[in-house]
Protein backbone atom coordinates (compact mmCIF):
# COMPACT_ATOMS: atom_id res chain seq x y z
CA UNK A 1 0.00 0.00 0.00
CA UNK A 2 2.68 2.49 0.98
CA UNK A 3 4.61 4.21 -1.74
CA UNK A 4 8.31 3.76 -1.19
CA UNK A 5 10.18 7.00 -0.96
CA UNK A 6 12.60 7.16 -3.88
CA UNK A 7 15.52 8.37 -1.77
CA UNK A 8 15.23 5.34 0.51
CA UNK A 9 15.90 3.08 -2.46
CA UNK A 10 19.49 4.24 -2.72
CA UNK A 11 22.04 1.58 -2.05
CA UNK A 12 19.60 -1.18 -2.95
CA UNK A 13 20.69 -3.80 -5.51
CA UNK A 14 19.67 -2.95 -9.06
CA UNK A 15 15.99 -3.41 -9.97
CA UNK A 16 15.37 -6.65 -11.92
CA UNK A 17 14.48 -6.02 -15.56
CA UNK A 18 14.09 -9.53 -17.01
CA UNK A 19 12.91 -10.48 -20.49
CA UNK A 20 9.26 -11.53 -20.07
CA UNK A 21 8.06 -14.96 -21.24
CA UNK A 22 6.70 -14.79 -24.80
CA UNK A 23 3.24 -16.30 -25.16
CA UNK A 24 3.26 -17.50 -28.78
CA UNK A 25 -0.04 -19.35 -28.41
CA UNK A 26 -1.80 -16.12 -27.48
CA UNK A 27 -0.48 -14.39 -30.57
CA UNK A 28 -1.73 -17.17 -32.84
CA UNK A 29 -5.15 -17.13 -31.16
CA UNK A 30 -5.35 -13.34 -31.50
CA UNK A 31 -4.62 -13.52 -35.23
CA UNK A 32 -7.29 -16.18 -35.80
CA UNK A 33 -9.90 -14.26 -33.82
CA UNK A 34 -9.10 -11.01 -35.64
CA UNK A 35 -9.45 -12.80 -39.00
CA UNK A 36 -12.87 -14.22 -38.06
CA UNK A 37 -14.01 -10.82 -36.77
CA UNK A 38 -13.06 -9.07 -40.00
CA UNK A 39 -14.88 -11.71 -42.02
CA UNK A 40 -18.01 -11.40 -39.84
CA UNK A 41 -18.13 -7.62 -40.12
CA UNK A 42 -17.55 -7.83 -43.89
CA UNK A 43 -20.39 -10.28 -44.47
CA UNK A 44 -22.82 -8.36 -42.23
CA UNK A 45 -22.13 -5.07 -43.98
CA UNK A 46 -22.37 -6.55 -47.48
CA UNK A 47 -25.45 -8.76 -47.01
CA UNK A 48 -28.38 -6.73 -48.44
CA UNK A 49 -30.88 -8.79 -46.41
CA UNK A 50 -29.82 -6.97 -43.26
CA UNK A 51 -31.39 -3.85 -44.73
CA UNK A 52 -29.12 -1.29 -43.13
CA UNK A 53 -30.80 1.48 -45.09
CA UNK A 54 -34.18 0.51 -43.62
CA UNK A 55 -32.70 0.46 -40.14
CA UNK A 56 -31.16 3.87 -40.72
CA UNK A 57 -34.39 5.36 -42.03
CA UNK A 58 -36.53 4.07 -39.20
CA UNK A 59 -33.99 4.34 -36.38
CA UNK A 60 -35.46 7.42 -34.70
CA UNK A 61 -38.98 7.65 -36.07
CA UNK A 62 -41.74 8.65 -33.64
CA UNK A 63 -43.27 5.18 -33.35
CA UNK A 64 -39.92 3.69 -32.29
CA UNK A 65 -39.23 6.54 -29.89
CA UNK A 66 -42.57 6.27 -28.12
CA UNK A 67 -42.06 2.50 -28.03
CA UNK A 68 -38.72 3.03 -26.27
CA UNK A 69 -40.43 5.40 -23.86
CA UNK A 70 -43.04 2.77 -23.00
CA UNK A 71 -40.39 0.08 -22.62
CA UNK A 72 -38.43 2.25 -20.17
CA UNK A 73 -41.62 3.17 -18.32
CA UNK A 74 -42.63 -0.50 -18.00
CA UNK A 75 -39.15 -1.49 -16.83
CA UNK A 76 -38.99 1.29 -14.25
CA UNK A 77 -42.46 0.63 -12.83
CA UNK A 78 -42.00 -3.14 -12.77
CA UNK A 79 -38.59 -2.86 -11.07
CA UNK A 80 -39.85 -0.41 -8.45
CA UNK A 81 -42.71 -2.82 -7.73
CA UNK A 82 -40.22 -5.67 -7.69
CA UNK A 83 -37.73 -4.03 -5.32
CA UNK A 84 -40.30 -2.64 -2.88
CA UNK A 85 -42.28 -5.86 -2.93
CA UNK A 86 -39.10 -7.90 -2.71
CA UNK A 87 -37.80 -6.09 0.39
CA UNK A 88 -41.22 -6.45 2.01
CA UNK A 89 -41.47 -10.15 1.18
CA UNK A 90 -37.89 -10.79 2.33
CA UNK A 91 -38.51 -9.15 5.70
CA UNK A 92 -41.77 -11.07 5.98
CA UNK A 93 -40.00 -14.34 5.24
CA UNK A 94 -37.47 -13.66 8.00
CA UNK A 95 -40.23 -12.88 10.49
CA UNK A 96 -40.50 -15.19 13.51
CA UNK A 97 -44.29 -15.19 13.02
CA UNK A 98 -45.05 -18.36 10.99
CA UNK A 99 -48.23 -16.87 9.50
CA UNK A 100 -46.30 -13.91 8.06
CA UNK A 101 -43.34 -15.91 6.80
CA UNK A 102 -45.70 -18.59 5.48
CA UNK A 103 -47.78 -16.17 3.43
CA UNK A 104 -44.62 -14.68 1.93
CA UNK A 105 -43.48 -18.19 1.08
CA UNK A 106 -46.83 -18.92 -0.58
CA UNK A 107 -46.64 -15.75 -2.68
CA UNK A 108 -43.14 -16.59 -3.88
CA UNK A 109 -44.15 -20.16 -4.58
CA UNK A 110 -47.08 -19.09 -6.78
CA UNK A 111 -45.50 -16.18 -8.63
CA UNK A 112 -42.15 -17.81 -9.20
CA UNK A 113 -43.65 -21.15 -10.15
CA UNK A 114 -45.78 -19.99 -13.08
CA UNK A 115 -44.56 -18.49 -16.37
CA UNK A 116 -44.53 -14.70 -16.41
CA UNK A 117 -46.14 -14.76 -19.86
CA UNK A 118 -49.13 -16.61 -18.42
CA UNK A 119 -49.32 -14.13 -15.55
CA UNK A 120 -49.34 -11.21 -17.99
CA UNK A 121 -52.14 -12.85 -20.00
CA UNK A 122 -54.14 -13.55 -16.83
CA UNK A 123 -53.91 -9.89 -15.79
CA UNK A 124 -54.95 -8.82 -19.26
CA UNK A 125 -58.02 -11.07 -19.17
CA UNK A 126 -58.82 -10.32 -15.52
CA UNK A 127 -62.25 -9.08 -16.61
CA UNK A 128 -63.29 -12.65 -17.31
CA UNK A 129 -62.32 -13.59 -13.73
CA UNK A 130 -63.64 -10.60 -11.79
CA UNK A 131 -65.73 -8.23 -13.90
CA UNK A 132 -66.20 -5.75 -11.03
CA UNK A 133 -63.52 -4.53 -8.65
CA UNK A 134 -64.71 -2.81 -5.51
CA UNK A 135 -63.09 -1.16 -2.53
CA UNK A 136 -64.61 -2.12 0.78
CA UNK A 137 -64.53 -4.65 3.57
CA UNK A 138 -64.77 -8.28 2.44
CA UNK A 139 -68.22 -9.67 3.29
CA UNK A 140 -69.04 -6.12 4.47
CA UNK A 141 -69.97 -2.81 2.91
CA UNK A 142 -68.30 -1.59 -0.29
CA UNK A 143 -67.36 2.00 -0.93
CA UNK A 144 -66.54 2.15 -4.63
CA UNK A 145 -66.97 0.07 -7.74
CA UNK A 146 -64.70 -0.11 -10.77
CA UNK A 147 -65.12 -1.79 -14.05
CA UNK A 148 -62.16 -4.16 -14.33
CA UNK A 149 -61.76 -3.42 -17.98
CA UNK A 150 -61.35 0.33 -17.57
CA UNK A 151 -59.10 0.01 -14.52
CA UNK A 152 -56.79 -2.74 -15.79
CA UNK A 153 -55.71 -1.37 -19.16
CA UNK A 154 -53.19 -3.44 -21.12
CA UNK A 155 -50.40 -1.22 -19.77
CA UNK A 156 -51.53 -1.72 -16.16
CA UNK A 157 -51.86 -5.46 -16.78
CA UNK A 158 -48.30 -5.48 -18.15
CA UNK A 159 -46.97 -3.63 -15.10
CA UNK A 160 -48.80 -5.98 -12.72
CA UNK A 161 -47.64 -9.09 -14.54
CA UNK A 162 -44.01 -8.04 -14.69
CA UNK A 163 -43.82 -6.29 -11.30
CA UNK A 164 -45.55 -8.90 -9.15
CA UNK A 165 -43.49 -11.66 -10.75
CA UNK A 166 -40.32 -9.65 -10.19
CA UNK A 167 -41.14 -9.13 -6.51
CA UNK A 168 -40.97 -12.89 -5.99
CA UNK A 169 -37.48 -13.06 -7.51
CA UNK A 170 -36.26 -9.90 -5.80
CA UNK A 171 -37.37 -11.18 -2.40
CA UNK A 172 -34.96 -14.09 -2.66
CA UNK A 173 -32.15 -11.73 -3.68
CA UNK A 174 -32.89 -9.39 -0.78
CA UNK A 175 -33.18 -12.28 1.66
CA UNK A 176 -29.78 -13.61 0.59
CA UNK A 177 -28.37 -10.11 1.08
CA UNK A 178 -29.81 -9.74 4.57
CA UNK A 179 -28.54 -13.17 5.59
CA UNK A 180 -25.07 -12.32 4.28
CA UNK A 181 -24.63 -9.59 6.91
CA UNK A 182 -22.73 -10.79 9.99
CA UNK A 183 -24.95 -11.46 13.01
CA UNK A 184 -22.53 -9.37 15.10
CA UNK A 185 -23.69 -6.24 13.27
CA UNK A 186 -27.27 -6.58 14.49
CA UNK A 187 -25.95 -7.44 17.95
CA UNK A 188 -23.76 -4.35 18.08
CA UNK A 189 -26.69 -2.22 16.97
CA UNK A 190 -29.06 -3.61 19.58
CA UNK A 191 -26.36 -3.28 22.24
CA UNK A 192 -26.37 0.44 21.37
CA UNK A 193 -30.12 0.51 22.01
CA UNK A 194 -31.29 0.61 18.41
CA UNK A 195 -34.70 -0.86 17.63
CA UNK A 196 -35.03 -3.82 15.30
CA UNK A 197 -36.56 -1.71 12.51
CA UNK A 198 -33.83 0.90 12.80
CA UNK A 199 -31.14 -1.77 12.86
CA UNK A 200 -32.57 -3.18 9.65
CA UNK A 201 -32.75 0.22 7.95
CA UNK A 202 -29.50 1.79 9.14
CA UNK A 203 -27.16 -1.16 9.64
CA UNK A 204 -28.25 -4.37 7.93
CA UNK A 205 -29.85 -3.23 4.66
CA UNK A 206 -27.04 -0.82 3.63
CA UNK A 207 -24.56 -3.67 4.06
CA UNK A 208 -26.86 -6.15 2.36
CA UNK A 209 -26.97 -3.76 -0.60
CA UNK A 210 -23.46 -4.79 -1.57
CA UNK A 211 -24.78 -8.30 -2.12
CA UNK A 212 -28.17 -7.19 -3.45
CA UNK A 213 -27.08 -4.63 -6.08
CA UNK A 214 -25.26 -6.85 -8.61
CA UNK A 215 -28.10 -9.36 -9.10
CA UNK A 216 -30.60 -6.48 -9.03
CA UNK A 217 -28.70 -4.89 -11.90
CA UNK A 218 -28.98 -8.18 -13.74
CA UNK A 219 -32.69 -8.29 -12.98
CA UNK A 220 -33.15 -4.75 -14.32
CA UNK A 221 -31.34 -5.57 -17.54
CA UNK A 222 -33.31 -8.77 -17.80
CA UNK A 223 -36.55 -6.87 -17.12
CA UNK A 224 -35.80 -4.41 -19.93
CA UNK A 225 -35.81 -7.35 -22.31
CA UNK A 226 -38.60 -9.32 -20.62
CA UNK A 227 -40.85 -6.28 -20.94
CA UNK A 228 -41.08 -7.17 -24.65
CA UNK A 229 -43.40 -10.01 -23.56
CA UNK A 230 -46.22 -7.54 -23.03
CA UNK A 231 -46.34 -7.12 -26.80
CA UNK A 232 -48.69 -10.13 -26.68
CA UNK A 233 -51.32 -8.00 -24.97
CA UNK A 234 -50.79 -5.12 -27.42
CA UNK A 235 -48.92 -2.68 -25.19
CA UNK A 236 -47.11 -0.43 -27.68
CA UNK A 237 -43.61 -0.85 -26.28
CA UNK A 238 -40.52 -1.14 -28.48
CA UNK A 239 -41.09 -4.65 -29.85
CA UNK A 240 -44.81 -4.17 -30.47
CA UNK A 241 -44.10 -0.82 -32.19
CA UNK A 242 -41.71 -2.40 -34.71
CA UNK A 243 -44.05 -5.35 -35.13
CA UNK A 244 -46.77 -2.94 -36.26
CA UNK A 245 -44.38 -1.40 -38.76
CA UNK A 246 -43.15 -4.66 -40.29
CA UNK A 247 -46.69 -5.98 -40.32
CA UNK A 248 -47.33 -3.19 -42.80
CA UNK A 249 -44.03 -3.16 -44.74
CA UNK A 250 -42.88 -6.80 -44.43
CA UNK A 251 -39.35 -5.57 -43.55
CA UNK A 252 -39.24 -8.04 -40.67
CA UNK A 253 -35.50 -8.61 -40.24
CA UNK A 254 -34.33 -4.99 -40.44
CA UNK A 255 -36.94 -3.85 -37.93
CA UNK A 256 -36.21 -6.67 -35.50
CA UNK A 257 -32.52 -5.75 -35.78
CA UNK A 258 -33.44 -2.13 -35.16
CA UNK A 259 -35.22 -3.12 -31.96
CA UNK A 260 -32.25 -5.30 -30.94
CA UNK A 261 -29.84 -2.40 -31.43
CA UNK A 262 -31.99 -0.19 -29.23
CA UNK A 263 -32.22 -2.90 -26.57
CA UNK A 264 -28.42 -3.21 -26.68
CA UNK A 265 -27.97 0.54 -26.29
CA UNK A 266 -30.30 0.62 -23.29
CA UNK A 267 -28.78 -2.39 -21.56
CA UNK A 268 -25.29 -0.92 -22.10
CA UNK A 269 -26.32 2.29 -20.36
CA UNK A 270 -27.78 0.28 -17.49
CA UNK A 271 -24.53 -1.68 -17.15
CA UNK A 272 -22.60 1.56 -16.66
CA UNK A 273 -25.12 2.76 -14.09
CA UNK A 274 -24.82 -0.52 -12.23
CA UNK A 275 -21.06 -0.11 -11.95
CA UNK A 276 -21.31 3.23 -10.16
CA UNK A 277 -24.11 1.98 -7.91
CA UNK A 278 -22.00 -1.01 -6.91
CA UNK A 279 -19.07 1.22 -6.18
CA UNK A 280 -21.19 3.48 -3.97
CA UNK A 281 -22.53 0.60 -1.87
CA UNK A 282 -19.11 -1.07 -1.79
CA UNK A 283 -17.58 1.88 0.09
CA UNK A 284 -15.58 0.78 3.08
CA UNK A 285 -14.40 -2.26 1.12
CA UNK A 286 -12.02 -2.50 -1.81
CA UNK A 287 -12.66 0.21 -4.40
CA UNK A 288 -13.31 -0.83 -7.98
CA UNK A 289 -12.05 1.32 -10.84
CA UNK A 290 -13.58 2.03 -14.24
CA UNK A 291 -11.62 0.85 -17.24
CA UNK A 292 -10.65 4.46 -17.96
CA UNK A 293 -9.47 5.05 -14.39
CA UNK A 294 -7.46 1.85 -14.52
CA UNK A 295 -5.87 2.95 -17.78
CA UNK A 296 -4.88 6.31 -16.28
CA UNK A 297 -3.44 4.86 -13.11
CA UNK A 298 -1.51 2.27 -15.13
CA UNK A 299 -0.08 4.96 -17.39
CA UNK A 300 0.84 7.10 -14.42
CA UNK A 301 2.54 4.18 -12.69
CA UNK A 302 4.46 3.30 -15.85
CA UNK A 303 5.60 6.89 -16.34
CA UNK A 304 6.94 7.19 -12.79
CA UNK A 305 8.60 3.79 -13.16
CA UNK A 306 10.30 4.95 -16.33
CA UNK A 307 11.38 8.20 -14.76
CA UNK A 308 12.93 6.39 -11.82
CA UNK A 309 14.65 3.96 -14.16
CA UNK A 310 16.13 6.84 -16.16
CA UNK A 311 17.19 8.69 -13.02
CA UNK A 312 18.70 5.49 -11.68
CA UNK A 313 20.79 5.04 -14.80
CA UNK A 314 21.92 8.67 -14.75
CA UNK A 315 23.13 8.20 -11.23
CA UNK B 1 -40.71 -3.22 39.12
CA UNK B 2 -39.56 -3.77 42.70
CA UNK B 3 -37.64 -6.92 43.35
CA UNK B 4 -39.55 -8.05 46.42
CA UNK B 5 -38.50 -10.89 48.62
CA UNK B 6 -35.68 -12.11 46.48
CA UNK B 7 -32.84 -10.43 48.31
CA UNK B 8 -30.82 -12.24 50.91
CA UNK B 9 -31.98 -11.68 54.48
CA UNK B 10 -30.77 -8.33 55.63
CA UNK B 11 -29.76 -7.27 52.16
CA UNK B 12 -31.44 -4.20 50.86
CA UNK B 13 -33.83 -5.19 48.07
CA UNK B 14 -33.00 -3.53 44.78
CA UNK B 15 -35.23 -0.55 44.32
CA UNK B 16 -36.55 0.88 41.12
CA UNK B 17 -34.39 3.77 40.10
CA UNK B 18 -36.17 6.97 39.31
CA UNK B 19 -35.60 8.35 35.86
CA UNK B 20 -33.60 6.45 33.33
CA UNK B 21 -30.59 8.68 33.17
CA UNK B 22 -27.26 6.93 32.96
CA UNK B 23 -25.88 8.51 36.07
CA UNK B 24 -28.60 7.25 38.37
CA UNK B 25 -26.25 5.06 40.36
CA UNK B 26 -27.19 5.54 43.96
CA UNK B 27 -24.36 5.09 46.43
CA UNK B 28 -24.42 1.77 48.20
CA UNK B 29 -26.54 0.07 45.58
CA UNK B 30 -24.81 -2.37 43.24
CA UNK B 31 -24.63 -1.42 39.58
CA UNK B 32 -25.08 -5.04 38.61
CA UNK B 33 -26.67 -7.64 40.81
CA UNK B 34 -27.07 -11.21 39.75
CA UNK B 35 -28.93 -13.83 41.76
CA UNK B 36 -29.00 -17.45 40.71
CA UNK B 37 -28.78 -16.62 37.03
CA UNK B 38 -29.13 -19.73 34.86
CA UNK B 39 -28.92 -19.97 31.11
CA UNK B 40 -29.18 -22.99 28.90
CA UNK B 41 -29.09 -23.46 25.15
CA UNK B 42 -31.41 -26.37 24.59
CA UNK B 43 -30.14 -29.14 26.85
CA UNK B 44 -26.78 -27.51 27.39
CA UNK B 45 -26.60 -25.66 30.71
CA UNK B 46 -24.16 -22.81 30.24
CA UNK B 47 -24.81 -20.86 33.43
CA UNK B 48 -25.77 -22.76 36.58
CA UNK B 49 -26.64 -20.11 39.11
CA UNK B 50 -24.45 -17.03 39.07
CA UNK B 51 -24.49 -14.80 42.16
CA UNK B 52 -22.46 -11.63 41.75
CA UNK B 53 -22.52 -7.98 42.64
CA UNK B 54 -20.65 -5.16 40.96
CA UNK B 55 -20.57 -1.82 42.75
CA UNK B 56 -20.54 1.53 40.94
CA UNK B 57 -17.01 2.40 39.86
CA UNK B 58 -15.84 -1.18 40.31
CA UNK B 59 -13.76 -2.91 37.65
CA UNK B 60 -14.53 -6.60 37.72
CA UNK B 61 -12.45 -8.96 35.61
CA UNK B 62 -13.82 -12.36 34.72
CA UNK B 63 -11.45 -15.16 33.77
CA UNK B 64 -11.92 -18.83 33.07
CA UNK B 65 -11.46 -21.52 30.44
CA UNK B 66 -13.39 -21.27 27.19
CA UNK B 67 -16.89 -22.61 27.49
CA UNK B 68 -17.09 -21.63 31.15
CA UNK B 69 -19.96 -19.21 30.46
CA UNK B 70 -18.13 -15.90 30.95
CA UNK B 71 -19.21 -14.39 27.65
CA UNK B 72 -22.74 -15.73 28.00
CA UNK B 73 -23.04 -14.11 31.42
CA UNK B 74 -21.87 -10.82 29.95
CA UNK B 75 -24.43 -11.08 27.15
CA UNK B 76 -27.18 -11.79 29.67
CA UNK B 77 -26.44 -8.51 31.44
CA UNK B 78 -27.67 -6.47 28.47
CA UNK B 79 -30.28 -9.05 27.51
CA UNK B 80 -28.63 -10.19 24.31
CA UNK B 81 -29.37 -13.58 25.87
CA UNK B 82 -32.56 -14.31 27.79
CA UNK B 83 -31.90 -15.89 31.16
CA UNK B 84 -33.85 -19.03 32.07
CA UNK B 85 -33.85 -18.64 35.84
CA UNK B 86 -32.72 -16.23 38.54
CA UNK B 87 -32.82 -12.47 38.59
CA UNK B 88 -30.53 -9.85 37.13
CA UNK B 89 -30.61 -6.16 37.94
CA UNK B 90 -28.67 -3.34 36.35
CA UNK B 91 -28.76 -0.03 38.14
CA UNK B 92 -31.77 -1.23 40.11
CA UNK B 93 -33.76 -2.24 37.03
CA UNK B 94 -34.69 -5.85 36.43
CA UNK B 95 -33.10 -6.75 33.08
CA UNK B 96 -35.60 -7.67 30.36
CA UNK B 97 -38.59 -8.12 32.66
CA UNK B 98 -41.05 -6.25 34.81
CA UNK B 99 -42.28 -7.77 38.04
CA UNK B 100 -45.90 -7.11 38.79
CA UNK B 101 -48.08 -9.00 41.23
CA UNK B 102 -45.44 -11.65 41.77
CA UNK B 103 -45.32 -12.41 38.06
CA UNK B 104 -42.70 -11.57 35.50
CA UNK B 105 -43.77 -9.78 32.33
CA UNK B 106 -41.46 -9.59 29.38
CA UNK B 107 -40.48 -6.06 28.47
CA UNK B 108 -41.41 -4.77 25.05
CA UNK B 109 -38.67 -4.42 22.46
CA UNK B 110 -38.51 -0.65 22.87
CA UNK B 111 -38.17 -1.00 26.64
CA UNK B 112 -35.33 -3.50 26.30
CA UNK B 113 -33.66 -1.10 23.86
CA UNK B 114 -34.04 1.72 26.40
CA UNK B 115 -32.35 -0.43 29.06
CA UNK B 116 -29.44 -1.21 26.77
CA UNK B 117 -28.73 2.47 26.14
CA UNK B 118 -27.12 2.74 29.56
CA UNK B 119 -24.96 -0.34 29.02
CA UNK B 120 -22.02 -0.09 26.64
CA UNK B 121 -20.68 -3.26 25.11
CA UNK B 122 -17.39 -3.95 23.38
CA UNK B 123 -17.12 -7.15 21.37
CA UNK B 124 -14.24 -9.50 20.72
CA UNK B 125 -14.63 -8.98 16.96
CA UNK B 126 -15.20 -5.20 17.22
CA UNK B 127 -18.42 -5.34 15.13
CA UNK B 128 -17.89 -1.84 13.79
CA UNK B 129 -20.30 -0.84 11.04
CA UNK B 130 -18.11 -1.30 7.93
CA UNK B 131 -20.12 1.05 5.70
CA UNK B 132 -19.53 4.01 8.00
CA UNK B 133 -16.39 5.97 8.83
CA UNK B 134 -14.99 5.87 12.36
CA UNK B 135 -16.71 9.19 13.10
CA UNK B 136 -20.04 7.99 11.69
CA UNK B 137 -19.76 4.81 13.75
CA UNK B 138 -19.43 6.85 16.92
CA UNK B 139 -22.18 9.31 15.93
CA UNK B 140 -24.70 6.70 14.81
CA UNK B 141 -26.35 5.79 18.11
CA UNK B 142 -26.44 9.30 19.63
CA UNK B 143 -28.08 10.67 16.46
CA UNK B 144 -30.39 7.75 15.73
CA UNK B 145 -31.29 6.64 19.24
CA UNK B 146 -30.83 9.66 21.48
CA UNK B 147 -31.92 12.09 18.74
CA UNK B 148 -29.04 14.43 19.44
CA UNK B 149 -28.54 17.07 16.70
CA UNK B 150 -25.86 15.99 14.21
CA UNK B 151 -23.55 18.95 14.85
CA UNK B 152 -23.56 18.31 18.57
CA UNK B 153 -23.09 14.57 18.13
CA UNK B 154 -20.20 15.18 15.77
CA UNK B 155 -18.50 17.40 18.32
CA UNK B 156 -18.90 14.76 21.01
CA UNK B 157 -17.72 12.02 18.66
CA UNK B 158 -14.58 13.93 17.73
CA UNK B 159 -13.85 14.42 21.43
CA UNK B 160 -14.32 10.70 22.06
CA UNK B 161 -12.05 9.72 19.19
CA UNK B 162 -9.48 12.08 20.62
CA UNK B 163 -9.88 10.40 23.99
CA UNK B 164 -9.02 7.01 22.46
CA UNK B 165 -6.17 8.62 20.49
CA UNK B 166 -7.72 8.38 17.04
CA UNK B 167 -8.70 11.95 16.18
CA UNK B 168 -6.75 11.68 12.91
CA UNK B 169 -8.64 8.53 11.87
CA UNK B 170 -12.13 10.04 12.04
CA UNK B 171 -12.68 9.80 8.31
CA UNK B 172 -11.24 6.29 7.90
CA UNK B 173 -13.42 3.27 7.28
CA UNK B 174 -12.98 0.29 9.64
CA UNK B 175 -11.29 -1.73 6.88
CA UNK B 176 -8.57 0.91 6.75
CA UNK B 177 -7.79 0.61 10.46
CA UNK B 178 -5.70 -1.92 12.38
CA UNK B 179 -7.41 -4.26 14.82
CA UNK B 180 -6.29 -2.19 17.78
CA UNK B 181 -7.56 1.01 16.19
CA UNK B 182 -10.88 -0.65 15.34
CA UNK B 183 -11.34 -1.78 18.92
CA UNK B 184 -10.59 1.71 20.21
CA UNK B 185 -13.22 3.12 17.83
CA UNK B 186 -15.61 0.46 19.14
CA UNK B 187 -14.93 1.64 22.71
CA UNK B 188 -15.55 5.25 21.64
CA UNK B 189 -18.79 4.15 19.97
CA UNK B 190 -19.99 2.51 23.19
CA UNK B 191 -18.98 5.54 25.26
CA UNK B 192 -20.92 7.85 22.95
CA UNK B 193 -24.15 6.70 24.60
CA UNK B 194 -22.76 7.82 27.97
CA UNK B 195 -23.30 4.42 29.57
CA UNK B 196 -23.28 3.82 33.31
CA UNK B 197 -21.73 0.40 32.77
CA UNK B 198 -19.30 -0.98 30.22
CA UNK B 199 -19.10 -4.63 29.27
CA UNK B 200 -15.97 -5.92 27.55
CA UNK B 201 -16.18 -9.34 25.91
CA UNK B 202 -12.57 -10.47 25.42
CA UNK B 203 -11.69 -7.11 23.85
CA UNK B 204 -8.10 -8.04 23.05
CA UNK B 205 -8.46 -11.69 22.04
CA UNK B 206 -8.73 -11.01 18.32
CA UNK B 207 -5.74 -8.67 18.27
CA UNK B 208 -2.15 -9.15 17.24
CA UNK B 209 0.03 -9.15 20.39
CA UNK B 210 1.65 -5.80 19.64
CA UNK B 211 -1.78 -4.11 19.39
CA UNK B 212 -3.12 -5.37 22.74
CA UNK B 213 -1.36 -2.66 24.73
CA UNK B 214 -3.04 0.32 23.07
CA UNK B 215 -6.52 -1.09 23.79
CA UNK B 216 -5.70 -1.97 27.38
CA UNK B 217 -4.30 1.55 27.87
CA UNK B 218 -7.64 3.08 26.81
CA UNK B 219 -9.51 0.71 29.14
CA UNK B 220 -7.18 1.55 31.99
CA UNK B 221 -7.84 5.25 31.52
CA UNK B 222 -11.55 4.50 31.53
CA UNK B 223 -11.18 2.67 34.86
CA UNK B 224 -9.21 5.58 36.33
CA UNK B 225 -12.04 7.91 35.27
CA UNK B 226 -14.40 5.86 37.45
CA UNK B 227 -16.34 3.82 34.89
CA UNK B 228 -18.02 0.66 36.14
CA UNK B 229 -16.63 -2.16 34.03
CA UNK B 230 -17.01 -5.89 33.65
CA UNK B 231 -14.15 -7.28 31.62
CA UNK B 232 -14.01 -10.84 30.36
CA UNK B 233 -10.35 -11.25 29.58
CA UNK B 234 -7.29 -13.44 29.40
CA UNK B 235 -4.99 -10.52 30.23
CA UNK B 236 -3.91 -11.39 33.76
CA UNK B 237 -1.61 -8.36 33.87
CA UNK B 238 -4.55 -6.05 33.22
CA UNK B 239 -6.66 -7.87 35.79
CA UNK B 240 -3.96 -7.53 38.44
CA UNK B 241 -3.17 -3.91 37.70
CA UNK B 242 -6.58 -2.39 36.96
CA UNK B 243 -9.17 -4.78 38.36
CA UNK B 244 -10.82 -4.20 41.72
CA UNK B 245 -12.13 -7.74 41.80
CA UNK B 246 -11.45 -10.94 39.94
CA UNK B 247 -13.91 -13.72 39.25
CA UNK B 248 -12.89 -17.17 38.13
CA UNK B 249 -15.64 -19.06 36.33
CA UNK B 250 -15.66 -22.68 35.29
CA UNK B 251 -18.45 -24.98 34.15
CA UNK B 252 -21.11 -22.29 34.44
CA UNK B 253 -20.47 -21.37 38.06
CA UNK B 254 -18.39 -18.79 39.90
CA UNK B 255 -15.63 -20.85 41.45
CA UNK B 256 -13.81 -18.07 43.18
CA UNK B 257 -14.10 -14.34 43.67
CA UNK B 258 -11.72 -11.97 45.39
CA UNK B 259 -9.24 -9.20 44.81
CA UNK B 260 -7.02 -9.92 41.81
CA UNK B 261 -3.98 -10.17 44.06
CA UNK B 262 -5.59 -12.82 46.28
CA UNK B 263 -6.97 -14.93 43.49
CA UNK B 264 -3.90 -14.80 41.29
CA UNK B 265 -1.35 -15.27 44.05
CA UNK B 266 -3.21 -17.62 46.41
CA UNK B 267 -6.05 -19.36 44.61
CA UNK B 268 -8.09 -21.32 47.13
CA UNK B 269 -9.67 -23.80 44.76
CA UNK B 270 -7.98 -26.61 42.93
CA UNK B 271 -9.69 -25.70 39.65
CA UNK B 272 -8.46 -22.12 39.87
CA UNK B 273 -4.96 -23.34 40.60
CA UNK B 274 -5.04 -25.68 37.59
CA UNK B 275 -6.29 -22.93 35.28
CA UNK B 276 -3.79 -20.36 36.48
CA UNK B 277 -0.90 -22.80 36.24
CA UNK B 278 -1.74 -23.15 32.55
CA UNK B 279 -2.12 -19.48 31.66
CA UNK B 280 0.39 -17.70 33.91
Amino acid sequence: MTVTDETSREGRPEEIRAVPVRHWGRWVAAVIIAYIAVWAVYSVVNNPNFGWDVIGQNFTITAVMTGIGKTLELTAIAMVMGVVGGVLLAIMRLSPNPLISGSAWLYIWAFRGTPVLVQILLWAFIKALVPQLSIGIPFGPTFAHFDANSLITPFVAGCLGLGLNEAAYMSEIVRAGILSVDQGQAEAASALGMSRAKTMRRIVLPQAMRVIIPPTGNETISMLKTSSLVSVIAVPELLYSVQIIYGRTYQTIPLLLLASIWYLIMTSILTVGQFYLERYFGRGTAQRQTMLERLWSNLRARRTAQRTAVEGRER
Amino acid sequence: MSGVGLGKPGAEPPEPADGDGPSGAAPGRPMVRSEGVCKSFGRLDVLKGIDLEVMPGEVMCVIGPSGSGKSTFLRCINHLEKINAGRLWVNGHLVGYRERGGKLHELRESEVAAQRRDIGMVFQRFNLFPHMTALENVMEAPVQVRRIPRAKAREAAVALLERVGLADKARSYPSQLSGGQQQRVAIARALAMEPALMLFDEPTSALDPELVGEVLEVMKQLAVDGMTMIVVTHEMGFAREVGDSLVFMDGGVVVEKGTPREVLANPRHQRTQDFLSKVL
